[in-house]
């Protein structure tokens, strides 16, 4: 926006007072100028027209225009006057002017419309930002409330807490005391005791001395007689001898006990050692080969050279006698090793198993679960499918052998009638057949024999014709005129050929004139060889006539 | 009249007196063999281990009669005078008898062989004082100086005094050598938990204490094998020691509810006698009324889980009925057989081979007694009524004595063939005789 500069404008009248706001806050901010502005573009319909009659009267025209022109220079456009400083406006540059300022004015509208609407919308962010912050506000003070909540409760608990620990440790304080009155009293009645046997002692010897000093001649054993010592040996005196002797005896009773519980200790031991061995073995043979993995080589180098040796070793005989700790140890050692890789082999297998069973196809031969199931289920149809067909045979099997003989009997007779009444149809459509056969050939060979007789009299007549005609034609040479002669034969042989055509008509099975008896022979012949079933033979005659015809 | 029967270690007579009498019978048979006179009423009699020689001591007067078998007229007479008698035994020769004076004053050694006397002094007076090893060879004694506990050992060929040392007790209760001969077993009052094993030359091996202030051990058994020691105490456990280490491997209690389903309880149930109304006749025989009366039993199987009959003593007397008081081992070493005081009419058998609970025989009346077959895993035990029990690995049986009467047996004691056993009541017994299987 462009400055805004104070001019003096002639007082105006009383409805100047809209300007002078407008002019003398040139400073405002720019929402104050856009409020300005904003009261200023929608004047009141009442005061447009005083107010824009307030600024030009007709008393300063000159003026007004000369200040319009001014501010308008000021503002980059061009002047309104026309080219000199005449007093004459150009009309068309104020136009211009006009339009250019109407044009700023709807920019400037659009702009405070865009203004006013990003104005809207952060008030209402705002208005949002403000009710988030609200229940922010509130959430912060019920989560403070519950922390407070918590923490009191808390501080009850320990306080409890503390408490019966408190109680805890009195009550041990109080066991504790018991049990040290307890032991307190148990050493006073010792001590009582022994004071009161002390004096129990004093009284017995007293008594003791008392009854001994009475020398009591009773005092004594009445035998008959003595008896002899059980194992028949003589007493033996009381020496340092019979003493040493009596130890020996009993060291000797000691060392033969403890000799017998090394034996079995020996024996057991042996047995454990042979047992741990026997597991070892057991449990290499179970581990798989891993000789084939590089990572593990190390490891496993140790482990098998390991195993060899001990192998190697402990399967020595004299090995087994020894019991060193070396030996022990390094049996042990191998066989919780061995069992520690049994384990993770184990292990490995389960997950396996585990992997496997929830679908995952990480190994080639793990077939996934679908497939098996969807073969297994192939099979299971399979295998009905051909667990009843040989039900069915079975059944058929059973039924063929196991029947009753009756049964079999007269199923066997039915078939067998069946197959009779069959061939006996077919027998009789045979003989049937054998017989028209039979007729037809008779009316064959005694047509053959008519057509040989016809032949012969064909060949007789046509030597005859031949004759004749021989003969005509020599006669005819004689006489040229006689054209209508040589016609006759023609007209014979028509004749004749008229008679053969209308002779297939009137052909039977029976007797058939002389001309077409060549025809009928020659298809007699081609179809002699064919089977004579009845129904060809109605063909047959209609062929020989089309035969005929062609020929 | 007090009857004191005792089968004799052979098996030849079997001896029993009355009053002042002295009854040898045959044991087969109980035919009378023998009758002497004492004089005095008898309170104990003892065969001698070669069956030659029994001894009556009658404690009033403190004298002790020795009677010969053989020769009928022998007769040997041991007075105490003065010095009174409290107990009296055989030395494990069969030779030299050991008088235990009154107060428990001193120990003598009367020799039958020779002139010599021989004293013990300060025996203990505790219940089981004197111990000989099964050999023979050893005897230890319990004794008490100046307030302190000691054994001594000495050697039974000549009475000479191997080793003497001091125990670390309080107040001795009992010793007991191992089947072996070659460690002794023992233990403290019930006030103090506390077994000490030492070996023949007198070497501390081992002690052992299960707890502190409760009472303690009430009883102690070896196995015939000297492999464990068996210790029942008044919480009503046993607790059971193995010969290598001397440490406890396995504690078994007794809980008055049997929840395992591999134990077998069999319990004595009464059968009502059956009358047979058209024998019945008037006035009734005595046979009829003995058999109308007296009540018959027989065994059940109970289903686990059992509860059996508990009883909680008072607690302000001494010496209360709590706790294991009977302990034995099977001759075999595969069973060992308890009894809890506080579960008084039950007997626990134990399988020693795998140290669980086997069977439990649950009767009727409180037992009083039991004990092993010397030859077969066979347990006999006695209530009080006139039936004993028997119970083997094949099962159990009830047994009734015939007779008229009631006759309550109170104590029973196995022949060493296994093949017949005496039955005690107070004033009679009876020979009970078991057939051998024919195979």
């Amino acid at each position: 926006m462009g400055d805004w500069k104070t001019i003096t404008v002639p007082v105006l009248s009383s409805d100047s007072k809209n300007i002078h706001p407008y002019t003398s806050e040139r400073k405002r901010s720019p929402i104050s100028m856009n409020s300005q502005v904003l009261r200023l573009s929608l004047p009141s319909p009442k005061n447009m027209h005083s107010f824009f009659s307030a600024f030009c009267t007709e008393e300063n025209l000159d003026q007004s225009i000369s200040y319009i022109d001014r501010e308008l220079t000021t503002l980059g456009f061009p002047s309104i006057y026309a080219e000199s400083k005449g007093k004459e406006i150009n009309l068309v540059s104020m136009i211009n002017c006009m339009n250019e300022l109407l044009v700023l004015q709807h920019k400037n509208l659009r702009a405070q419309e865009e203004v006013e609407m990003q104005h809207l919308k952060l008030g209402s962010d705002m208005d949002h930002l403000q009710n988030c912050y609200a229940k922010l506000k509130e959430q912060l003070e019920l989560s403070k409330r519950e922390v407070v909540g918590l923490q009191e409760r808390d501080r009850q608990l320990q306080s409890k807490n503390r408490n019966l620990h408190q109680l805890l440790k009195n009550e041990k304080d109080e066991v504790q005391k018991l049990q040290n009155i307890i032991s307190s009293r148990a050493t006073q009645y010792n001590h009582d005791m022994k004071r009161k046997e002390r004096e129990y002692n004093k009284l017995k010897e007293r008594l003791h001395q008392l009854v001994m000093n009475k020398k009591d001649k009773r005092l004594a054993m009445e035998v008959l007689n003595y008896v002899g010592r059980a194992d028949g040996k003589r007493g033996a005196w009381r020496t340092d001898k019979t003493e040493a002797r009596n130890e020996e005896e009993m060291y000797k009773v000691l060392l033969s006990d403890y000799e017998q519980r090394q034996k079995q200790l020996l024996l057991e031991n042996a047995e454990l050692k042979k047992v741990l061995q026997q597991m070892k073995k057991d449990i290499i043979s179970l581990l798989p080969p891993q000789k084939q993995k590089p990572k593990e080589r190390c490891e496993d180098g140790l482990v098998l050279s390991d195993q060899e040796e001990d192998i190697g070793e402990l399967n020595k005989e004299n090995m087994w006698e020894l019991s060193c700790e070396t030996v022990r140890e390094q049996l042990t050692n191998s066989i919780r090793k061995q069992w520690r890789m049994l384990k993770n082999h184990v292990e490995k297998l389960d997950n396996q198993v585990s992997r496997g069973r929830s679908g995952a196809l990480n190994e080639k031969d793990v077939i996934s679960r679908e497939d098996h199931e969807l073969e297994t289920e192939k099979l299971e149809l399979e295998i009905q499918q051909c667990k009843e067909m040989i039900k069915t045979q079975q059944q058929l099997l059973q039924q063929q052998l196991t029947c009753d003989d009756d049964t079999t009997l007269l199923l066997q007779d039915c078939y067998l009638l069946e197959e009779r009444e069959r061939l006996q149809e077919e027998w009789r459509l045979f003989r049937e057949q054998k017989k028209n056969f039979e007729k037809e050939r008779k009316s064959f060979t005694e047509a053959a024999i008519r057509l040989g007789l016809e032949r012969k009299a064909f060949e007789e007549d046509r030597g005859t014709w031949l004759k004749h005609q021989f003969l005509s034609m020599t006669a005819d040479c004689r006489s040229e005129n006689v054209t209508t002669q040589s016609s006759d034969p023609d007209i014979r042989l028509v004749k004749s050929a008229s008679r053969q055509r209308k002779t297939p008509s009137v052909l039977t099975p029976t007797v058939s004139p002389e001309p077409c008896q060549i025809s009928q022979y020659i298809t007699q012949n081609s179809v002699a060889s064919e089977k004579p079933a009845a129904d060809n033979m109605p063909n047959l005659w209609v062929e020989s006539d089309d035969k005929e015809e062609t020929e | 009249s007090r009857v004191l029967p005792q089968l004799s270690p052979a098996p030849a007579p079997q001896a029993s007196s009355v009053q002042h009498r002295l009854v040898v019978r045959d044991a087969s048979s109980l035919q009378i063999l023998q009758l002497y006179t004492c004089l005095d009423q008898i309170q104990h009699i003892e065969w001698s281990s070669d069956s030659l020689f029994i001894l009556c001591a009658m404690y009033k007067r403190g004298i002790v009669q020795v009677w010969s078998l053989e020769q009928p007229d022998w007769h040997c007479k041991i007075d105490e005078g003065s010095a009174g008698l409290v107990a009296s035994c055989w030395s494990p020769d069969g030779r030299h008898i050991l008088n235990t004076t009154e107060f428990h004053l001193r120990i003598t050694v009367w020799s039958l062989c020779t002139k010599s006397v021989s004293y013990i002094k300060y025996p203990k007076a505790c219940q089981q004082g004197v111990a000989f090893t099964k050999d023979g060879r050893y005897m230890a004694v319990a004794e008490r100086r100046d307030c302190k506990d000691f054994i001594s050992i000495f050697v039974c060929n000549n009475w000479q005094l191997l080793r003497h040392f001091d125990t670390e007790t309080q107040d001795l209760f009992g010793i007991e050598w191992a089947p072996n001969g070659c460690v002794l077993a023992a233990w403290d009052t019930c006030l103090e938990y506390k077994v000490l094993l030492y070996s023949l030359d007198g070497r501390l091996l081992s002690s052992y204490s299960a707890y502190e202030w409760p009472l303690g051990i009430k009883s102690i058994a070896w196995s015939p094998s000297s492999q464990f020691l068996a210790i029942g105490s008044f919480d009503e456990k046993v607790r059971i020691l193995n010969h290598v280490t001397w440490k406890k491997i396995i504690e078994l209690d007794h809980p008055a509810t049997i929840t395992s389903k591999k134990t077998i309880v069999y319990k004595e149930v009464e059968k009502s006698p059956t009358v047979d109304t058209e024998r019945l006749s008037f006035p009734p025989t005595r046979a009829l009324a003995n058999s109308l009366f007296s009540t018959q039993s027989k065994y059940e199987i109970s289903q686990v889980p059992v509860s059996l009959q508990y009883i909680k003593p008072v607690a302000d007397r001494a010496n209360p009925k709590v706790g294991v008081g009977m302990l034995a081992f099977s001759a075999d070493n595969c069973f060992l057989a308890t009894k809890n005081d506080n579960i008084p009419n039950a007997v626990w058998i134990w399988d020693v081979r795998r140290l669980k609970l086997s069977v439990v025989l649950e009767q009727l009346c409180t037992i009083q007694a039991f004990q092993w077959d010397p030859c077969q895993p066979r347990l006999a035990v006695c209530t009080g009524s006139s039936r004993v029990y028997l119970w083997s690995p094949a099962g159990c049986v009830v047994v009734q004595v015939p007779g008229e009467g009631d006759f309550q047996i109170t104590s029973i004691s196995w022949h060493s063939s296994g093949d017949s056993m005496l039955l005690l009541s107070k004033d009679n017994f009876c020979v009970c005789y078991l057939q051998r299987e024919e195979v």
